[in-house]
Parts: structure tokens; C-alpha cells; sequence
């Protein structure tokens, strides 16, 4: 029950890793490279507060062992900060203050960008059962609904500008 | 909240991990997407000595057709099922189910084979594999079999599996255009896991000569093939005029087990509301 | 211009205005610090071992095979661990004849319920100290629990702590007016038994504490998600054997808290216990399924009600008799009887009859504890007085809002008081609910609704008015000989470059707590918010105060923080005027710059006033000191309490061939006081009605008769979703308390209070042609369909 030396590409960057393979991805982000943002509620993915980005689909890093991502593209919310690709969301989430405690937001965050990546124009049943496995204690979740939206929104008006 | 220690080995090929497996003997366990699994190891409710991951075998991945059947590799992702277009065109029933299948990044990751052999009894898939009338491969030490989907599923998340088996392929007959299929399901929040669920497919156009298959889930320790209703629906002048005698015939085919969502007795009620929504969804496609 | 200014009537105030909160953007990156993500040199990780029994006897504890794991750095019992942590008893003096039994940081030689921690195993990592743990032997001899709290008071049933006598922790009676005149003299009279769900708060982040005790220093550092960080200090120091000077509280990123975290915790305390005595840090972070048996768990409650009414729907009596399980011990140090006490002084609250009898028993019972969580009492008061009122105008045949309209009391009639003794300083129950009916259309909503229940559609309309209590004087918890403070404090202060640094002894968990005191400081002192930087969350580095908890922030807090803004304001200009030569009267500051009073005409910035007196103090008068820190504190002295209100209607349909409900509309109207952020108080309210609408529809800690958690994962145990949660219209009515200059009242709890009320009423109400009443909640679809009769069979 040895550890296991892999390889992990996080957010463009390439880390060697010896680590056992009890330990799901979302404690290694965190112990083994401070990725912190990525935050832990349930361990047993219920609650997506873990939800990352592997090979481009959300994924819920509580549920999938680090062993088995070796080789797999992880991005987790530091990376989409730092690239600005959800710059948009994060800034609508902001002025709709659509996160209170923000243990939910880096998760729910990628789970927003998943849902517009894929589907532009979500009304907001939609977008509610995309997020619907994603916890939220705080807001009753109508905020962040409004800011998916008006993201949603921005996104076409630019879209069709361009 | 963290899992037992545990080994670790990747399978490269079909055959390997049928040796590992064999190797391993009961100390070993299968991981595909793992999200059934690695919730049970976290919460130390399994303890496996050695994973053996076949995530990423070629033989168990793809989704075929040829003229009559259409082939999903066990390996097959949810969120692949939802969005081919084979499954689409000739298997719609299960793309609808999927939509209920717990959330988008468990689907993103979550397999169909993993699924079928968790035989979860509140699991969507289970229930339109025998709606369908699936076959699954299964490849063991002795060689490859054949096994219908309504004798896969024997109990609470058991099925015909042997410990040493291996789930590869799930084959469906191509539907026709004219058959219809329906599948609803009651859950307390979207994804949850349903307190009654049914998969229900109709062949045949005539009120005489329907073949209807009811699959409840969600109820008994098992997906349900409620056969003696749906004879009721089928040898009466027209289905809906069996329906009363269908949703009373309900309580010889199922059993229904008390949880922590909800009581034996709304399971039955439920699963009769289920039968007559579904029925009068079946009959309004045909006019549709 | 018209009218007289306010105090409030500032230039460029940001009272009243949505403005994005100052904290986002870092929790928006993941770049937040909670206690979760701490980690400090040679940190180790306790895994506590839980009693799984709800009642045993510790026959033994062999530590041997534990010791010897990989990675341990200690195994110590919970009668080991008495030596550094001394036991507490969770009463208050003012709460006459409540008991409690000592508890300790983790059991001795008893468990009492099951979760409770009896052997802590410390390793370098967690799944290292879990893997020990499980080789920690521990021997139990089960005791007979008690867990059915309708029978714990009766003599078969065994004591649990045999040195209290009985199982009685508490008991209450009031009795106001002439209750039996009014009951007998009624014209009708309703009664029902209301069942409430046990229910928990499953904060996101689970609680998480790191303790660092440093012998060199001889202080202790506590990294904690906690609400009041001064109490936890005074705690800590008071059980470890430590003077308060040598404890420093730090309270960083919160993942929620909603009451559950202004506690003490036993695991909690045997953390900081631990480290102390292996010297080194220790850090706790509860799983989710430890959260589920440990964290208080709240409302666990049956009360019966009766309500009298005349014909005309006159009101005339309210009676309660309430029975709540508190778990084996009254929690620490804000004991368990304050839940049912707010039980007694709310119900019949918002309505004018005068005549009130209630009787409330707390009792212990062998499940986890329970104690304050968002909206403490105040849904159960809600939901028997709001379920009784419906039930009154059923009798009489009068629609729900009219009997609303005839019985609350008047907006002209403040001030006043309850049967109860409650002081209400003004209250707006009649402007909000005529706010309330014009924005959900209620006769559209009822002409809608008979038209569809023509076509065999059940659809609901249930209202809840309600009060709440908000900005606790020393009432609450002082006079009974809590050092919980009441008052706040907040530190302003210029630094040399202009820019503002505003210390506050409130803490954030996402509420707004650095948003409200960053605005409010801004607008006393004439500032642009990017100038205001605010600190919070440690004790070493705040004024002395409360914290954040029982909607207290903007109105104890915010007005501290408003006067310390104002004397700050007044040492700026008192050194621009000696500058100016003029006097600091004649100045007023805009925007950062030294204006003339009433203009803006610009004499000085701030920078340049910050400048000459940091740098060339000697430019000025030899008798002239700049001060350029100001602090003020606050507590309300006039009323022990604030109290806020408001009215929530709720729309749904019952399926009833299904029992599903589907949440179709929700409205809210409060009053509470002077608005600082607008969208602020908006989303506290919406929160604060998904919390209580997750109780009414889901949320259940469900215990079988041996004290088994039977639901105890985030898989079974429903928290409100996305999908089913409707979206909420919130109205506001504004009548600030006059006691403070800002006005402000607290919204934390409004929206908790009356969401599950309304939502039962309005089930009752789309059932109402098949005469069904279902006064319980969490109203699942067996629950409705139970009633309706409607069953499988």
C-alpha cells in the first residue's frame, strides 16, 4: 500500500507527486499543492463545493482518487482567476452579491462557466437545475441565478457586437 | 472522512484486468468513474485492498449501432449517453432518464457499466435497461456471456455478476419509430435519488397486439417489471380502460420498502399515480 | 431644501446605497483563508472517537494499539485530558431553575449521546489519526437513553444525570389577562398540536478550529470560525487555566455559521486543550457526518395551542403549552433554554389580544445537543401563532388576511408592550401588510386560486406575520452572569496617508458585517469607500464587543462604528481648522477633501492634513495634539431589545395525488429600521427564508428510538436546492428605532422566521376543500399524503 509517484498538470503547470491512493483530488489540491480554493463540505459529493475542471468537464474532485487523474488537464479556480475567463461571472457575482460565506462560490463559479460554455441562452430554470448540485447556505440561491443571467445576457449582447 | 488505505493499479487492456482481478481475488474491486464507489470508500463503508481502475479500457468504451442493436461500452460516460446521437435517434428513453441521473460533473464522470453493476435500487438506468430489454456482456474468467437485464438485477445492489466479472457492453435493440417510451420519476429535489421512478416502453400502435413494459424503480429492493399490470393495460379494448385494474394489480409486482424518504404505503400510491401519468403520456404521444 | 437634515444626511452617504462588499473579490478567486485551509509548522490533526452509543457507560479505554499507528503524535482519553480543561455548566442566573450537568471537553466516564468524543487521537495527517483511531479500543456498557422527550419527564423513565433529580433542564409559565374569560366567553375557539422537525444549520464549511499553543510565548492563538470571538477568548481562558491576556482569538474566512458557530464546542475546547498540552498546534476540522451528530442541532419542538375569537374576528387569547429536547446537557455558555423562552415571551406577539398563558419545558434526552440557531424560537412562536390565527379564521369563516388586518396591532399605537412583557418601540404590522397585498396581487392570487381548483389544481396562499427580536442589550445574556458583552466597539483611524483603518469588534460570515462598517465609517467621515479598509475576526487586534450573532451587526455595531466615524470626523477638522485657522465648526469633509461646511468648496485633503500632522506636528500650535484615532462603543440602554417585523406570504400547489409541494412564489416585507446596504438587506432575508423554507419542506435530524442518527449524511439529510426554490420578492417598510442615531434594526433572522409559518398555512390553505389541517413540519409527501387519506395500501 506503497505510495504512488504521478503526475498532475494543474492550471498549466506540471506537478510530481508522491502520493497515496486513498487520497481523492481535492486533498491533494489542497495539502499537497495549497490550491485552497478549492473548498471540501461533504467529502462524499453530495455538496459540489469541490467541483474543478478535468480534461474540460466539471468534475467533482472529492469523487475522483488522484491516481486516477494522472495525465488528465486540471484546472481549478486559481487558473480560471488567473486566465480571466470567468472574470465576467466573478465581477457579476460581486455586484449581485451573490455569495454571502463564498465557500460555495470557486465551485459554483465553474459550474456557471460549465453551464455557458455549453448553453448560452439558459432561462432560469436552467440554470437553477445546473446548479442544483451545487450547495448554497447562504443566499437562497436567487442571486446567483441573476448573475448567471445577466452574464448569459452580456455574453450574446457581446456575441453579437463582435 | 478519509478512506481506508488502498493499492492501486491501473488496467491497460480487458485481459489484464480480468488477471488483476483474479489475482486480487476478494481483497480486489473494480473503479470505473468511481462516483458511487469512492463516496463508499471515504466514508470507510468498503474497504478493498487493491483498486483496480478500468476507466480507460479501449474494449469497454464507444457507443456502436448496426441494423438491429445498438452497443454501449460499459465504459461509456453519462454525459456521452446524453448528448449521442445513436442514443438519441434509436434509444430516447434514455437520454430522458439521464437528465435525472443525480448532476452535471457526476454525470461528466460516472459511468453506464458502473451504474448498472452498483444496481442502485433507486437508479434510473437499471430501469430502462429492462424497460429496453438490454443484454449485457459480461466477460469472467471462463469467457464471455450473455445476461437479459431482467435477470441482471437480483437485490440490493446485487446483480449476476460474479466477484471476478466484468461488465463490457450493453446491447439495445434499435427502436422503432413507432414505439413510444415515457419515464418519470418522483424526487424530493432534482437529482436526489427518486422515491418512485418508472421506465415504461410501448410497442404497437393498435389498442389490440400493445406490448407495454412498466419498470418501476425506486420501490422494492430492485427495478420492477410490474408484468401483471401491464397485462391488465394490454388485454383490455384499450389500455386506459385497464388502467384501474393495472394500478391494482400493481400491489402482486411490487414490493415496496419503507426509507427514510418516504413509507411503503405512499411508495404504492406513488407508483400508481406513476402508471396512470405515464400511461396517459404513452397514449398522447400516439395522438401527437 | 426641505425639511430638517438627519444625522444621517451626509454628503455622498453611502446609507442607503448597494454597494459592492469589499471582502468579494478575494472569496470570488479562491483566495479566501478559512481555518479549513490553515496550516501552521508542525501542525498535527485530532480525530476524535465518537460514543456510538446514545447512552454507555466508558468501562475502558485502550489507547496501546493507537499509540503504536503510523504518524500518531498522541492518544489521550477524555479522562486524561481533564488535567488541561476544566467542565462547564451551561446555565444562566436569569433563567430561573434551569440546570445542567458538568460537561467536559470529551466524556469521562459516561457518554450521552451518540457523536459525543471520548478519546482524541492526534497524528500528522487526518486519514493517519482516522486509521489509529479506529485501533482505539474503547468498552461500553449501553444505558437505557432517553430520546422520546414526551415521556422523559415521566417516573419510569431513567434520569439522565442522576444528581439533577429529573430531566427537567427548564420550565417557564406565563399567564397574562384572563385567559379562561377569554376562552370561555369566545366565540370560537381552535386548538392544534404543532410537531416541529429537529433541525440543523450544515454551515458549508464545517466547524474548524486550529489551536497553537506557544510555550515560549505562554499564549495561546486560536485560528476559529466563530461568531463572537471575545466570548470563545474569556472562554478558552477560563478552562484552560490561562489569563483572557494570554488568549488571542482569530476569526479569518467563515464558510457560514447561521448560530451554529457562536457555541462552544466541546471537540472545539478539547482542540485548544490538546494543544496545550502536546505543545505544539492542533487542528480540528469536524467531517461532514461528525457535523451531523455534533453540531446543535435546534427546534426540536411539540406545542400545543389553542386561540379564542369572537365572531367579528376579534382575537381575544392565545395558550401554548411547548415541550422541546434539548440533548443531555444545556450547551455552553448560552445555555439551551433561550429557545424556548423566546417560544413563551413571541407567540401571540405581533397580534393585540392581551390575554396569554404559556407554559414551556425544556428537557434533557439523549440526543446531540441543541441550542441557538438562526431565528432562535422565533419560527416555532411563528408557526403556532400563524397556524392558530388561520385556524380562528377557518372557524369563523373569515379570509386569512382580513383577520390579519383586524387584529395586529396598530402602527399608531407604539409605544406598547405583549402580554408577555416585550417592549416594542414602533412596528409597522399594518403598512406591511398592505405592502405585502399589493405586491402578490392577493385578490388575482384568490380569484386565480378558485379557478384552478376547478380544474383539480390545489394551489395555496399562506401568510406569517411576524416580530423579531434583534440588537440584545445586556438582557439577553449579561445579567444572567454571561460575560457576553452587548456592546460593541470600533476604532477609527487616519493613517498617514489619508486613508482610513476601521477596527470593529463585529466579525463576518458573509452577512456584510465589513461592508455595513466600511459604509457606515465612510459616510460619518465624508470618505469614498476605496479609503476605508476594514479589520475584523481577532481579538488581539479589535475593540472588546459581541460579535456577530442575533442580527446585531448594523445596530449595535454599525451605530459604534457610526459615532467613532463622527468623533473621528471631528479630530480631523479640529486639526484642519488649527491648519486653516479657522474653526473646525465652519469645515465639514466630502470625498476625502476639507470643504467648507455646506459647500464644496475645497480647502485641504485629507492626505495633506494627514501629512503636517504625522510629519510636521512642529508647523502647528505647541499646545495642538492631532488625534487621529477615535473609538466609540455602543450597546442599546433604552430597550433591552430592538424589535423588527414584517409579513411573508407564500404560493405554492400541492400535488395530492403525490404529496409534492411546489414552491410557486414567495413574498417578504420587513421593517427593518434605517436600510445601510439595500441589497444587502435583501439577500439576508432571501437566505434567511430558504433556511425556513428548507425546514418546512426538508430538513429533519431523524432519530430512532435507541438515539440513532439515522439521516446523518448530506445524502439524507435535504438541505434546500436550486431547482425547488422559488424566487422571493422582497418589500421594505422603514421605521427606524430612535434610540441610535443610525436607526438601524437588524435582518439576519427575519427571513427564517416566518418562511415555514406561511408555507404550512398555505398547504393548509390549497387543502382546504378536502378539511385537512397539518400542523407539522418538515410537510413530506407521506406526511400530505397521510392526511389526505390518500394511501397505496
Amino acid at each position: 500500500m506503497g505510495k504512488h509517484v504521478i503526475t498532475l498538470m494543474v492550471n498549466g503547470e506540471s506537478h510530481r507527486l508522491e502520493i497515496e491512493p486513498r487520497a481523492h483530488l481535492a486533498d491533494v489540491l489542497r495539502d499537497e499543492l495549497a490550491l485552497t480554493g478549492t473548498h471540501i463540505g461533504c467529502e462524499h459529493g453530495v455538496c459540489g463545493a469541490c467541483t474543478i475542471r478535468v480534461d474540460g468537464a466539471i468534475t467533482r474532485a472529492c469523487l475522483l482518487l488522484a491516481v486516477q487523474a494522472e495525465g488528465a488537464v486540471i484546472e481549478t479556480i486559481e487558473g480560471l482567476s488567473d486566465s480571466g475567463e470567468i472574470g465576467d461571472l466573478q465581477d457579476a457575482f460581486r455586484h449581485r452579491n451573490a455569495l454571502q460565506c463564498g465557500y460555495c462560490t470557486p465551485a459554483m463559479l465553474i459550474t456557471a462557466q460549465d453551464l455557458l460554455l455549453h448553453n448560452p441562452n439558459p432561462d432560469r430554470a436552467t440554470i437553477r437545475d445546473h446548479i442544483s448540485g451545487n450547495y448554497c447556505r447562504c443566499t437562497g440561491y436567487q442571486a446567483i441565478v441573476d448573475a448567471v443571467e445577466t452574464v448569459a445576457k452580456a455574453r450574446q449582447t457581446a456575441g453579437e457586437r463582435a | 472522512m478519509k478512506a481506508y488505505a488502498f493499492d492501486y493499479v491501473r488496467a491497460a487492456t480487458l485481459v489484464e484486468a480480468l488477471s488483476l482481478l483474479e489475482r486480487a481475488g476478494e481483497g480486489g474491486k473494480l473503479i470505473a468513474g468511481g462516483q458511487s464507489l469512492v463516496p463508499a470508500l471515504n466514508l470507510r463503508l468498503l474497504a478493498p485492498q487493491i483498486l483496480i481502475d478500468i476507466a480507460q479500457l479501449p474494449e469497454l468504451r464507444g457507443i456502436t449501432s448496426d441494423d438491429t442493436h445498438i452497443h454501449l461500452g460499459a465504459g461509456t460516460r453519462h454525459a456521452e449517453l446524453a448528448t449521442s446521437a445513436l442514443v438519441g435517434q434509436h434509444v430516447p428513453l434514455l437520454q430522458t432518464a439521464i437528465r435525472h441521473v443525480a448532476h452535471a460533473a457526476i454525470r461528466n464522470r460516472g459511468t453506464l457499466g458502473g451504474n448498472l453493476a452498483h444496481a442502485d435500487p433507486a437508479s434510473e438506468l437499471p430501469a430502462c435497461m429492462i424497460a429496453l430489454e438490454a443484454t449485457m456482456l459480461v466477460v469472467g474468467p471462463k469467457g464471455e456471456r450473455r445476461i437479459d437485464a431482467i435477470d441482471f438485477f437480483k437485490g440490493l445492489y446485487e446483480t449476476a455478476l460474479e466477484a471476478d466479472d466484468i461488465l463490457v457492453r450493453i446491447s439495445i435493440a434499435r427502436s422503432p419509430a413507432e414505439t413510444r417510451v415515457h419515464f418519470n420519476e418522483l424526487a424530493r429535489r432534482a437529482g436526489d435519488y427518486a422515491m418512485a421512478g418508472l421506465a415504461m416502453v410501448m410497442h404497437g400502435t393498435q389498442p389490440q397486439g400493445l406490448r407495454i413494459r412498466p419498470v418501476f424503480f425506486g420501490i422494492g429492493d430492485r427495478p420492477t417489471l410490474a408484468s401483471h399490470a401491464a397485462r391488465c393495460l394490454e388485454q383490455a379494448a384499450d389500455p386506459m380502460a385497464g388502467l384501474a385494474a393495472a394500478q391494482q394489480a400493481l400491489s402482486q409486482d411490487l414490493s415496496p420498502q419503507e426509507d427514510l424518504q418516504a413509507d411503503a404505503d405512499t411508495r404504492m400510491q406513488l407508483a400508481r399515480v406513476l402508471l396512470k401519468r405515464g400511461l396517459t403520456d404513452l397514449l398522447a404521444q400516439g395522438r401527437g | 431644501m426641505s425639511g430638517p437634515l438627519s444625522p444621517l444626511d451626509r454628503p455622498n452617504s453611502y446609507i442607503g446605497r448597494t454597494v459592492p462588499r469589499p471582502n468579494l473579490e478575494r472569496l470570488v478567486e479562491g483566495r479566501g483563508t478559512y481555518v479549513s485551509d490553515m496550516t501552521l509548522p508542525r501542525m498535527g490533526h485530532v480525530v476524535f472517537v465518537r460514543s456510538p452509543y446514545a447512552h454507555a457507560r466508558i468501562v475502558d479505554i485502550d489507547t496501546g494499539a493507537a499509540k503504536q499507528g503510523e504518524g500518531v503524535i498522541a492518544v489521550v482519553t477524555g479522562a486524561e485530558l481533564v488535567e488541561q480543561c476544566s467542565p462547564w455548566v451551561g446555565v444562566l442566573s436569569h433563567l430561573k431553575g434551569l440546570k445542567s450537568a458538568p460537561q467536559h471537553a470529551m466524556a469521562v466516564d459516561r457518554a450521552c449521546w451518540q457523536g459525543e468524543a471520548v478519546c482524541a487521537v492526534v497524528a500528522n495527517s487526518r486519514a493517519q489519526a482516522e486509521d489509529a483511531a479506529e485501533l482505539v479500543q474503547v468498552q461500553y456498557q449501553e444505558l437505557e437513553p432517553v430520546t422520546d422527550m414526551r415521556t422523559a419527564l415521566e417516573p419510569h423513565i431513567p434520569v439522565i444525570h442522576a444528581e439533577l433529580g429529573d430531566n427537567l433542564a427548564f420550565e417557564r409559565s406565563l399567564d397574562a389577562g384572563e385567559v379562561d374569560k377569554a376562552f370561555s366567553e369566545a366565540d370560537a375557539v381552535a386548538e392544534a398540536e404543532f410537531v416541529f422537525g429537529r433541525h440543523t444549520g450544515v454551515t458549508l464549511e464545517a466547524r474548524a478550529v486550529l489551536a497553537d499553543w506557544n510555550p515560549g510565548e505562554r499564549r495561546l492563538t486560536v485560528y476559529q470560525g466563530t461568531q463572537a470571538p471575545h466570548m470563545m477568548q474569556n472562554i478558552f481562558a477560563k478552562h484552560l487555566a490561562l489569563e483572557e491576556a494570554q488568549v488571542r482569538v482569530v476569526c479569518k474566512d467563515v464558510g457560514g455559521s447561521f448560530g451554529i458557530k457562536v457555541h462552544v464546542y466541546a471537540d472545539e475546547m478539547a482542540t485548544a486543550a490538546l494543544s496545550k498540552r502536546l505543545k505544539r498546534p492542533v487542528k480540528f476540522v469536524a467531517d461532514r457526518i461528525e457535523s451531523f451528530v455534533t453540531d446543535i442541532h435546534a427546534r426540536d419542538h411539540i406545542c400545543k395551542g389553542r386561540i379564542a375569537v369572537k365572531q367579528d374576528g376579534t382575537i381575544t387569547a392565545f395558550a401554548i403549552d411547548d415541550l422541546t429536547g434539548i440533548g443531555p446537557y444545556s450547551m455552553y455558555p448560552r445555555t439551551s433554554a433561550i429557545e424556548a423562552n423566546q417560544v413563551v415571551n413571541l407567540v401571540g406577539g405581533p397580534y393585540q389580544a392581551r390575554n396569554y398563558r404559556a407554559r414551556a419545558r425544556v428537557v434533557f434526552q439523549n440526543k446531540n445537543v441543541m441550542c441557538q440557531y438562526r431565528a432562535v424560537g422565533h419560527p416555532i412562536a411563528c408557526s403556532v401563532t400563524e397556524g392558530l390565527v388561520d385556524l380562528a379564521a377557518r372557524a369563523i369563516g373569515m379570509d386569512p388576511l382580513e383577520i390579519r388586518s383586524r387584529n395586529l396591532i396598530k402602527d399608531d399605537a407604539y409605544p406598547t408592550d405583549s402580554p408577555s412583557g416585550l417592549k416594542f418601540e414602533s412596528l409597522s404590522h399594518h403598512a406591511s401588510l398592505a405592502k405585502l397585498k399589493q405586491m402578490m396581487d392577493y385578490d388575482g392570487l384568490r380569484a386565480e386560486q378558485k379557478r384552478l381548483r376547478r380544474q383539480g389544481i390545489y394551489r395555496g396562499i399562506g401568510l406569517a406575520s411576524f416580530i423579531e427580536v434583534t440588537n440584545p442589550s445586556a438582557a439577553f445574556y449579561g445579567v444572567g452572569g454571561a460575560r457576553i458583552s452587548s456592546q460593541d466597539g470600533v476604532s477609527v483611524r487616519m493613517d498617514a496617508t489619508g486613508a482610513i483603518i476601521v477596527q470593529t469588534s463585529l466579525t463576518e460570515q458573509g452577512q456584510g458585517s465589513e461592508a455595513l462598517t466600511a459604509q457606515v465609517v465612510a459616510s460619518a467621515l465624508g470618505v469614498t469607500l476605496d479609503k476605508v479598509r476594514v479589520i475584523l475576526g481577532d481579538t488581539d487586534n479589535t475593540p472588546y464587543g459581541g460579535g456577530t450573532w442575533a442580527s446585531r451587526g448594523a445596530g449595535i455595531g454599525g451605530e459604534a462604528a457610526w459615532q467613532a466615524g463622527k468623533a473621528l470626523r471631528m479630530n480631523i477638522l479640529e486639526v484642519a481648522g488649527t491648519i486653516l485657522q479657522t474653526v473646525p465648526d465652519m469645515l465639514d469633509i466630502d470625498q476625502g477633501v476639507v470643504v467648507d461646511k455646506g459647500t464644496t468648496r475645497e480647502r485641504i485633503g485629507l492626505d495633506e492634513v494627514a501629512r503636517i500632522a504625522y510629519f510636521r506636528p512642529d508647523t502647528l500650535p505647541a499646545d495642538f495634539q492631532a488625534e487621529l484615532l477615535a473609538t466609540r462603543h455602543y450597546v442599546p440602554r433604552q430597550y433591552p431589545f430592538a424589535f423588527t417585523n414584517g409579513i411573508q406570504a407564500s404560493w405554492l400547489e400541492v400535488d395530492t395525488e403525490t404529496g409534492f409541494i411546489t414552491l410557486l412564489n414567495h413574498w417578504c416585507v420587513e421593517d427593518c429600521g434605517t436600510i445601510i446596504n439595500p441589497q444587502l438587506v435583501d439577500e439576508q432575508i432571501r437566505g434567511g427564508v430558504v433556511q425556513g423554507l428548507g425546514a418546512a419542506l426538508f430538513e429533519h435530524c431523524r432519530y430512532d428510538e435507541r438515539g440513532q442518527l439515522t439521516n446523518g449524511t448530506m445524502a439524507d439529510y435535504l438541505v434546500p436546492m436550486a431547482s425547488e426554490m422559488p424566487d422571493i420578492e422582497v418589500g421594505h417598510v422603514v421605521s427606524p428605532t430612535l434610540e441610535s442615531e443610525l436607526g438601524a434594526k437588524g435582518a439576519g433572522e427575519a427571513g427564517t422566521a416566518g418562511a415555514a409559518a406561511c408555507v404550512a398555512n398555505a398547504v393548509n390553505d390549497a387543502l382546504e376543500p378536502f378539511d385537512v389541517t397539518i400542523t407539522e413540519i418538515p410537510l413530506t409527501p407521506s406526511l400530505i399524503l397521510n392526511a389526505l387519506g390518500r394511501r397505496g395500501g
